[in-house]
């Protein structure tokens, strides 16, 4: 009895560790297998991927794949470039006037301070596609669909930004230096560039790797508000891919999509530790 | 929820600095009222009207100020998206809540050492920072017909005699598309979970295993009690991520096969953006879907309004007792 009470748990350990590592090893397989085929097809011809759609090695006709995609004036360089002003754009301004209103929140007493604070965390949550309509008849009257500011400018006001700053710079801003720059002649807006910006960069870092992220993957915006060719991002750009002049082109849409994902993997790879960190210090500090 | 008044940031040699804190919300309200205020009433106004066609800006009110309201509630095809968006929520969310759960589960045991847990995370979470646009387009090219890679296995192993046109069936459509939105997102509902366990005080889970519980019976009474606002909030919030699933219904299949897979925000896309560009209709269905989206949020807003009341009380119920500094409750209250 006591005999196998004592080997009974170690078993299903070692039974349930082995479980354990082949759910993991499958579903880190699962998510890297898409990606894969689509690396190693984006080399091979469409006729390769229609005798075999899954190959083990890449083949030789990368460049033949990229001549077709510029031949149907699909040029990745244009949406990279469109994605890269739109987001950066967005990111910065999120940020900075982020950690700014945050700033107002966490260093002043202000009477409206706390029912302000309340109204951040009520729109927090509401996503603006929802008045997408109202948004595009608004730019349209101001002329502004077309220009990357329609997409920039919204990000000034993040309230989830806010919120998040908020939380980070409460323990982190000591009012007893900013008390003392103030003696030492340092201006409000000063001290909030100088002094307050350099304590909340592990803050500004994260969120701008998510803001920076979500704006770049944006879809539904972009779509409505762009409707030259020359302003299209990268994601409407492959959306373009299901149209019928890429039906037969195999090898070239699994190119767009790889030019499109290449970045992202980069920059995830290269940030990876930070990325997760941040995902979970959000649910902390919620 | 009470503020620490702290005195040097308030006023110095009586300059009051109050002014700094309404002049550094201006950009953010200015912005706000501009780009989401105005958009939303803007919005609302124009689902009263008959604003449609491409071209058209002018608008009159209709006499019937609800008549699109009306037809939008009665419109088959909104009902259809209404329908599916949260079916196919439903079918990506239980199995990924329950993956996540069950990951938290193994990372988070205390005896448990696994090696590279680092790179599992890293592996869970990599589809969600791919655009889903890029995903979506991907997943009709794996699923393609009679081409692709899945059917390609599929008569490999041969299980398969002949390709299966996954674009064709309803069903096998819907299940790729949630099956989408399960890949992208359970890393991400794990991660959160994982540090929402590691959050619990460890004291609880020591005391259980002092009082002989087994693993199980921890997991069930009390990490998930523990971490049930967490659970709740992670519900609500894909909930709301839910309703406005666009990129992945919109481009694995076009919504199709005969709208099947049309979500409410493909349906309003479709209604205001090609056709006879209704945007009157549009906007009563987008107005519909913004009421549903509020009411959640504010569940949300409650929530973590009561968690930080909570921590509040606690936190000056602990400062009374050991006569901590104020300055310490306004760290702790951060957190």
């Amino acid at each position: 009895m006591t005999g196998t009470a004592i080997t009974k748990p170690k078993q299903m350990r070692k039974q349930s560790n082995l479980i354990l590592y082949v759910v993991c090893i499958l579903l880190a397989v699962l998510a890297i297998f898409p990606f894969y085929v689509m690396f190693i097809n984006a080399t091979r011809s469409t006729y390769e991927v229609q005798a075999h759609a899954i190959s083990l090695f890449p083949s030789s006709f990368l460049a033949n794949n990229f001549k077709v995609l510029s031949d149907k004036s699909f040029n990745a360089m244009t949406g990279f470039v469109n994605s890269l002003i739109i987001s950066s754009g967005a990111t910065l301004c999120a940020v900075y006037f982020s950690t700014l209103t945050a700033f107002a929140l966490v260093a002043y007493s202000w009477r409206l301070r706390q029912p302000f604070f309340t109204f951040i965390m009520a729109v927090m949550m509401i996503p603006g596609q929802v008045t997408s309509i109202g948004f595009y008849q608004f730019m349209y009257k101001l002329g502004m669909t077309n220009n990357f500011l329609a997409l920039i400018l919204p990000a000034v006001a993040a309230p989830a930004t806010v919120f998040f700053m908020r939380q980070y710079m409460m323990p982190a801003l000591s009012l007893d230096m900013c008390a003392s720059a103030r003696i030492d002649g340092a201006g409000e807006f000063r001290i909030f560039n100088s002094f307050v910006i350099p304590i909340m960069m592990p803050a500004i870092a994260t969120q701008a790797i998510f803001t920076f992220v979500s704006s770049w993957n944006n879809l539904f915006m972009p779509m409505i508000l762009l409707t030259r060719k020359e302003n299209a991002t990268m994601p409407i750009m492959v959306s373009w891919l299901r149209g019928d002049i890429y039906k037969t082109e195999y090898g070239a849409v699994y190119l767009a999509l790889a030019m499109s994902v290449l970045p992202l993997l980069i920059v995830y790879f290269v940030l990876s530790k930070y990325i997760i960190a941040g995902v979970a210090l959000g649910s902390v500090k919620e | 929820m009470q503020m620490t008044e702290t005195s040097p940031a308030r006023k110095i040699k009586g300059v009051s600095y109050a002014k700094y804190g309404y002049m550094f919300c201006i950009p953010f309200m200015v912005v706000w009222l501009f780009f989401s205020l105005y958009p939303t009433i803007y919005t609302a106004i124009i689902g009263f009207t008959d604003l449609k066609g491409a071209a058209t800006r002018t608008y009159k009110f209709l006499p019937d100020l609800f008549a699109n309201y009306n037809a939008i509630l009665s419109n088959a095809t909104f009902q259809k998206s209404f329908v599916n968006t949260l079916t196919l929520w439903i079918i990506n969310f239980i199995p990924q809540i329950c993956l996540a759960m069950l990951l938290a589960y193994w990372f988070t045991g205390r005896r448990r050492d696994i090696k590279a847990a680092g790179f599992f995370k890293v592996m869970f979470y990599m589809p969600n920072i791919i655009t889903a646009a890029s995903v979506a387009i991907l997943f009709n090219t794996l699923f393609g017909y009679p081409f692709g890679p899945i059917n390609d296995i599929l008569k490999s192993l041969g299980l398969r005699s002949e390709s299966y046109n996954f674009a064709y069936s309803p069903w096998a459509s819907k299940l790729i598309v949630s099956f989408i939105q399960f890949w992208q997102w359970y890393g991400y509902t794990a991660i959160i979970l994982i540090s929402g366990v590691l959050g619990v005080n460890p004291e609880l889970f020591e005391s259980a295993e002092i009082d002989g519980a087994s693993r199980g019976q921890t997991f069930w009474k009390i990490t998930l009690p523990s971490i049930r606002t967490i659970l709740v909030f992670t519900l609500i919030t894909s909930l709301i991520g839910g309703l406005n699933m666009f990129e992945v219904p919109k481009l694995f299949n076009n919504g199709g096969p005969v709208n099947e897979t049309s979500t409410v925000s493909v349906f309003i896309y479709n209604q205001a953006f090609s056709g006879t560009y209704q945007y009157n209709r549009a906007s009563a269905a987008s107005m519909i879907m913004f009421i549903i989206i509020a009411i959640l949020s504010s569940v949300v807003f409650y929530l973590m309004r009561d968690r930080y009341e909570s921590a509040q009380k606690k936190l000056a119920r602990r400062a009374a007792r050991s006569g901590a500094i104020a300055g310490q409750a306004r760290k702790g209250a951060a957190t």
